[in-house]
């Protein structure tokens, strides 16, 4: 069995209406049917709405990283597929984080993006 | 063909903290406090539905109202459990299983309460791990878009719970009931953005029982009772943003279980939302008072902002709502703030709201309970 290297989000789309889901799963929930097929999900998007976590979780379930807790961004990236997935968002500071382009750096615990500094620089200059 | 109902009784049990007093007890409180209001007394009760998220089973409160043998369901749907135990009570007077029914809803949540864990919404652990099982980053995540679409300012934020402050001060049975500037709730410590912790209501403590009766049971009362135009309650659809969600699906916006469940209570009733004196909006923070505004009705995205620097959603102002301080002074005990809402226009409607009452005699009411993950209930009620 061939070991993906990528990174990817696995999500599915269905066969009957197209509508894509995550995580990936058999039912669409547009028609109500197990219609779906499993599908690789774009790995760029532009977030579409956040929030900035200012205060540590209750641990457990929170894993603290090990140099401790620093407030983190978490909001939805909207993909091209026609889905908006949750992700914790890698980025220098808060600010003009909404639209900001953003690429896939981590799927585990649960989806990363991360900021795309080219694009960042491009619309500060 | 639906059946015309009533509510006949309303009750609450103290909200607030209450050390050593269960969630339970608080219940019978509330149950005996209802079936006082309607003049009745609990063998009268032919069918109970009601729950709580972490307080206990109400249908075991037989044990201390007496052992008449009704049918007693218990009711689970997060902060819509009141609603969700209204519906029933009301559909089985409506089929004529019986003639007067109860609806009860309590909690007793400690502070720091709500440990929602992954599994149990149907999510990897990863979820918790990763630290996004905290509910409050919906609301924020929430609202912070909203506010940069419809043009809504910081300033309205802290405005919405100022007024749940200001008029927790009108309300004997708030739990908050010390006013707050503005500026002190907006420069308070920030939970997520843009919402502070003042901002958002606390789990917290409380009952509340409504009793309906059919319209020969209502006849056969000395009741002040108040008539129930609609009543719907709604799941959500196909592509909401709710709590705890992976993903958002489909294009465009998402849809509102709040719109779905307020516009259907609307076309029952007959009633337009510009027609309502009085009403109830969930306000798990501030910034869920201002998008229900719209959601159900009661303005266009975007006037909110005029609205309340205007006064319109004040006690004496044009649509007066969470008179009582909705759950940003009462708390939240999950369970019972649907029915606490409904004991609100209840008692607005009869004009017996003390220092709090909405001037003009009010006939008119609306309520609307919001839970996750996407379950919303609303009423229409009038005199």
């Amino acid at each position: 069995m061939a070991e993906k290297t990528a990174i990817v989000l696995e999500g599915s789309r269905c066969t009957v209406c197209a509508t894509v889901a995550f995580p990936a799963g058999v039912m669409c929930s547009k028609c109500a049917t197990p219609t779906a097929a499993p599908l690789d999900l774009s790995t760029r998007g532009v977030l579409w709405a956040y929030t900035i976590q200012r205060f540590p979780p209750k641990s457990p379930p929170y894993v603290s990283p090990a140099g401790g807790f620093t407030p983190f961004a978490v909001g939805y990236i909207e993909l091209p597929e026609g889905i908006k997935v949750e992700a914790i968002i890698d980025c220098e500071d808060f600010d003009g984080l909404d639209q900001a382009p953003v690429t896939l750096v981590a799927t585990s615990p649960v989806p990363r993006f991360a900021v795309d500094r080219d694009a960042k620089e491009g619309a500060t200059k | 063909m639906t059946q015309p109902i009533s509510i006949v009784g309303a009750g609450l049990s103290k909200f607030g903290r209450q050390p050593g007093v269960s969630g339970r007890a608080m219940a019978v409180t509330a149950i005996g406090a209802a079936l006082d209001d309607a003049g009745l007394s609990w063998p009268d009760v032919q069918v109970a539905f009601g729950g709580s998220d972490g307080s206990g089973l109400a249908d075991t409160l037989v044990a201390e109202l007496g052992f008449t043998g009704i049918p007693f369901t218990n009711v689970k749907n997060g902060c819509a459990t009141g609603g969700s135990a209204l519906f029933s009570a009301v559909n089985a007077v409506r089929s004529g299983a019986a003639e007067i029914a109860l609806a009860v809803g309590f909690d007793k949540h400690p502070r720091g309460a709500f440990d929602p864990r992954p599994e149990e919404w149907g999510l990897p652990d990863g979820y918790g791990e990763a630290g996004l099982m905290v509910t409050t980053q919906f609301f924020g995540a929430k609202i912070s878009r909203y506010m940069r679409q419809h043009n809504i300012s910081a300033d309205t934020l802290a405005r919405v719970a100022e007024k749940a402050y200001r008029n927790g001060v009108l309300n004997p049975n708030a739990w908050r009931r010390e006013a707050m500037s503005a500026e002190t709730i907006a420069t308070a410590d920030m939970v997520n953005d843009p919402l502070t912790r003042y901002m958002f209501c606390s789990p917290g403590e409380g009952a509340a029982a409504i009793v309906v009766a059919s319209e020969s049971a209502t006849k056969a009362l000395a009741a002040r009772a108040v008539t129930l135009r609609a009543i719907t309650h709604r799941t959500r659809r196909f592509g909401s943003f709710e709590v705890f969600s992976p993903a958002v699906q489909g294009n465009g916006e998402p849809t509102s279980v709040s719109a779905d469940a307020a516009r259907a209570a609307f076309e029952q009733a007959g009633i337009s939302p510009g027609e309502v004196d009085v009403a109830q909006l969930q306000d798990t923070e501030s910034g869920a008072e201002i998008m229900h505004m719209a959601e159900c009705g009661f303005c266009e995205p975007g006037e909110q902002e005029s609205m309340i620097a205007a006064g319109e959603t004040e006690i004496g102002g044009r649509i007066p709502i969470n008179t009582d301080g909705g759950c940003i002074a009462n708390g939240e005990p999950i369970g019972a703030s649907g029915l606490r809402q409904v004991h609100e226009i209840v008692t607005q409607l009869r004009g017996e709201a003390g220092a709090r009452q909405v001037p003009g005699t009010p006939r008119i009411g609306f309520t609307h309970v919001y839970g996750a993950p996407g379950i919303s209930a609303c009423t229409v009620l009038s005199v």
